[in-house]
């Protein structure tokens, strides 16, 4: 059974490598490249996967997944300058591929043990924009 | 290195009448119902592609969106953007464009336009999904185009003709 629980939280960032020239951070990353930076509203789905337990008819307690979330995503990173204010950004560029690994790395620790583990999260950095992540 | 999807999503609008010159007129009229109207009609599609590989973590970026915009440009707006699909798209010539098939067309479309643009790169063409309409969904995977004639495309011939309307 997999199950999917979905959070938001807003962010800046700049989308710059500084080993790269001008022309190639914009050609890479485009106006994503703006060194004073720009935010976006994040929007993270992490699908879980595991069996129901047979009394409950729960895989697990949605309010200890909503406070996992809370605790390694949005407190850290929601309305906060990634590159500034969050690990490893100050020296990883905060594309969405880069954050949705980060936001796994962070997560996949707190869903080790217990009833339900973690399947694949879904990063949306737009609505035309998502990357997908399995832990691979 | 970290293996990602990436999907980026697109959006163009195009007019299509359904009707095939296989079934006979008043059987036409049964199995696309509204969609046979000999006048044609139209929908905003939204596409939905999707690419897979390996990430190198010193770019974040599987392939840059820029290139990635002007690909989707030349391959899945530009030739289907405000045109009629029955006169305007040479595989509707043949083919009734149900979004059965012209997820299909795009995918073959991609298929063959993908290593040209990207070959050089670790991003592979994984799949489309294409809304007709809020309501109406379809996708197709890179593999299934592989060799000839997909599986979604044997469906349509026998399975959603008989089922539609």
């Amino acid at each position: 059974m997999l199950l999917t629980r979905k959070i938001e939280f807003s962010a800046s960032h700049a989308c710059r490598n500084p080993q790269l020239s001008e022309a190639e951070n914009q050609a890479l990353y485009g106006a994503d490249a703006n060194p004073h930076g720009h935010g976006h509203n994040y929007v993270l789905e992490v699908t879980l996967e595991g069996d129901a337990d047979p009394v409950t008819g729960m895989v697990v307690d949605l309010k200890e997944v909503k406070g996992i979330l809370e605790r390694e995503v949005v407190e850290p990173m929601d309305h906060r300058h990634l590159n500034r204010e969050v690990s490893p950004f100050d020296t990883v560029v905060p594309t969405t591929e880069n954050l949705a690994v980060e936001i796994w790395r962070r997560l996949a620790p707190r869903f080790a043990e217990g009833p339900a583990s973690l399947r694949s999260i879904r990063l949306y950095e737009t609505e035309d924009l998502f990357v997908e992540y399995e832990g691979r | 290195m970290p293996f990602v999807r990436v999907t980026r999503r697109y959006r163009f609008s195009a007019a299509h009448r359904l009707d095939t010159p296989l079934l006979a007129p008043e059987r036409n009229r049964e199995v696309y119902g509204k969609c046979n109207n000999p006048y044609g009609h139209g929908h905003d599609y939204t596409v939905e592609l999707s690419l897979a590989g390996e990430v190198e973590p010193g770019a974040g970026r599987l392939v840059p969106l820029a290139v990635l915009d002007r690909f989707a440009e030349e391959v899945l707006l530009k030739p289907f953007d405000r045109r009629n699909l029955n006169l305007e798209v040479p595989e509707f010539a043949a083919l009734v464009p149900t979004t059965e098939n012209l997820a299909e067309v795009l995918a073959r479309r991609v298929a063959a336009a993908w290593p040209r643009w990207f070959g050089a790169g670790a991003a592979r063409f994984e799949k489309v999904r294409i809304w007709e309409t809020r309501r109406n969904i379809f996708e197709v995977c890179a593999d299934d185009i592989e060799g000839g004639a997909s599986r979604s495309g044997k469906r349509i011939s026998n399975e959603v003709i008989q089922s539609r309307g």
